[in-house]
């Protein structure tokens, strides 16, 4: 049997200052409950430059410049200890200032909703014509006309048809509202939506460039985001996928969203991974772009420990699933671990659910999986905030469960730790860290032999949506491949030859033995 | 504290009284746990929901102070690996505090 591989992952982070003020929703509520709010007035004194966020080592990690592990060389607090030498540009992807950012949202606006004033949209083109993944996108042509003035832009944000854009502090242009009074085409969720197509889209490009896969060789992408897009008919309609990858002229790519709060991008790459091994499809991208309303989400908290604001960037990610290569590692798709209506919501039963049944259904013990990618929040921003180390409580739940399956003494649980953990590294955006930004490391570490088998988990809060108090999650192993390629017929004989010749020699030797 | 809970718990009160009630805590960390039960005694300190400035005075404990009242077996398959896993002395030490 062939499995699916893992042809490549790509990572990208805005950081996105301004947007932390007037998009994030811990600010937009803190401004509808309490217009004259200290918390507001204090926030811009506390934000990061471009290259302080750059240059803070979880989000070279991110990037691909460095290994989750090599954080534990980095003392904390890491905001206070900059990586020297950092660089935007990373092995695994980019991070991307705020102003060719929204040059970006502008680009890839199907519908002209985007206003940008003129000097500001000349300066965002000439970056992004230069920029070497972006240059090449037909959609920056948009970039050359259609501009506004700033008395145009103030006149439509104040009159509450349009949400703002901000940068530096400055008023540079507005997002309109789709439609006159429809709340799911509001000038806001325009924004918010236009933010993740741009992110993910950027992402997607990175995949292009860094994989060497042709656009037009996309055959499906699926879109695992927490937005949602639609008009008042279907709110959540869709279709992010094909919008993102119209604008990477994935021309022969279909595609479709995929939904499960956290839990999405594991959801996601388990059915990718199910479209590849079926032969439905050859080459699937399953990619989520960024949230602007989680921007800040603990910053008061921050502010209150003397932090700056540390979520100030937003993720994206694009994974590329293709068919058995001999040499990318291989998503077994028999070692699926799935958190089931009947399961419970306890984390006893969680972890029983996504860790415990599928290992037990391949006979594999926890310590057979090598390492365990699983909400890879960093700690760095949501210990202040009182979250606690979600990674570190994730592995120490793991242990906790090998020891109470007695396959490990609790005496052991600090050695285990040790053993199946690491640091988390990436920005608190929901989907963003769950799971899938170890699937680029993954694929280095497998390559250079240091790993051989990792359980990839993605947990997802369902509550929120207020439909059902279910939790959801699932999980699936990621696997060096061994090389072994089935060329086709679907049965290896010389495999099956091997198979029979073993078991006489045993038969036989039970007989002797006897 | 999540803003909807507030005001479920604010809606129960007025409903019940205050006198019939007690919270049962279930998070992870002392710091986010004592912060709940703050905020069903003295009020939200972040001021952000329902409850800011609203002193219910309700008493908050956390599910780990229960354990004797509720069935072992149940405890054991529901909560025995967290109590491993968590800082247990941290968390009642902080959900005590609110109690007065």
């Amino acid at each position: 049997m062939n499995f699916p591989v893992l042809k490549g992952a790509s990572y990208a982070l805005i950081q996105a200052s301004d947007m932390i003020l007037h998009q994030g929703s811990t600010q937009t509520s803190e401004r509808h409950l309490n217009p004259d709010s200290e918390h507001l007035k204090v926030l811009p004194s506390k934000l990061r430059s471009f290259e302080d966020a750059v240059g803070y080592a979880p989000n070279q990690v991110y990037i691909g410049n460095m290994r989750p592990k090599d954080l534990e060389k980095v003392a904390a607090p890491w905001y206070e200890n900059p990586v020297k030498g950092a660089t935007r540009q990373g092995k695994h992807g980019e991070m991307m200032p705020q102003d060719e950012f929204i040059g970006l949202m502008k680009a890839v606006d199907a519908f002209e909703l985007v206003l940008l004033e003129e000097s500001f949209q000349k300066a965002a083109e000439a970056k992004l014509t230069a920029h070497p993944v972006v240059s090449g996108w037909k959609f920056l042509e948009k970039l050359q006309k259609g501009h506004a003035t700033q008395a145009q832009i103030e006149e439509l944000v104040s009159g509450k048809k349009a949400e703002g854009i901000y940068n530096d502090g400055k008023l540079v242009g507005c997002v309109k509202k789709a439609h006159d009074f429809d709340a799911a085409l509001s000038e806001h969720v325009m924004f918010e939506n236009l933010v993740s197509k741009a992110s993910a889209a950027f992402c997607l490009e990175l995949l292009l460039k860094n994989t060497g896969l042709a656009a037009g060789e996309v055959d499906y992408i699926i879109e695992c985001s927490e937005e949602a897009c639609g008009d008042m008919n279907q709110r959540g309609g869709g279709n992010f996928a094909k919008a993102i990858g119209e604008v990477c002229g994935c021309v022969n790519a279909t595609g479709s969203d995929t939904r499960s709060f956290c839990a999405g991008p594991a959801h996601a790459l388990v059915l990718a991974s199910s479209l590849v091994q079926s032969g439905v499809y050859k080459n699937v991208v399953v990619l989520a772009g960024g949230s602007c309303a989680k921007l800040g989400m603990n910053s008061k908290n921050h502010i209150a420990k003397g932090l700056p604001v540390l979520e100030d960037v937003m993720g994206a990610f694009a994974v590329h699933i293709g068919e058995n290569d001999g040499t990318s590692p291989v998503i077994r798709t028999d070692i699926v671990g799935r958190h089931t209506i009947g399961s419970g919501a306890t984390p006893q039963a969680v972890m029983q659910a996504l860790i415990a049944d599928p290992l037990d259904r391949a006979g594999l013990k926890i310590l057979d999986v090598d390492t365990f990618s699983t909400e890879m929040h960093d700690p760095g921003v949501m210990v202040p905030a009182g979250a606690g180390n979600v990674p570190e409580a994730n592995y120490k739940m793991i242990a906790a469960l090998g020891v109470m399956r007695k396959e490990f003494d609790k005496s052991e649980l600090g050695s285990v730790l040790e053993r199946i953990g690491m640091p988390g590294y990436a920005p608190p955006q929901g989907h963003i860290p769950s799971g899938v930004p170890f699937m680029a490391h993954c694929k280095d570490l497998m390559a250079e032999g240091t790993l051989n088998r990792v359980m990839i988990v993605g947990k997802g809060s369902l509550f929120l949506g207020r439909l059902t108090n279910l939790f959801d999650g699932v999980s699936f192993i990621v696997e060096k491949n061994s090389g072994a390629v089935d060329a086709g017929g679907g049965t290896d004989k010389e495999a099956i030859r091997q198979m029979v010749a073993e078991a006489m020699q045993n038969f036989a030797a039970s007989l002797r033995a006897e | 504290m999540d803003l909807e809970n507030q005001a479920r718990i604010k809606g129960f009160c007025e409903q019940y009284g205050n006198e019939e009630l007690l919270v049962v805590l279930g998070g992870g960390e002392a710091e986010a746990s004592g912060l709940a039960a703050e905020t069903v005694s003295a009020g939200d300190p972040t001021f952000a929901g329902p409850l800011a400035g609203v002193s219910l005075g309700l008493k908050a404990y956390h599910m780990f102070e229960l354990k004797d009242e509720v069935d072992p077996a149940i405890y054991e398959a529901q909560i025995s690996m967290m109590e491993m896993v968590l800082d247990v002395d941290a968390i009642i030490s902080e959900v005590k505090t609110y109690r007065g």
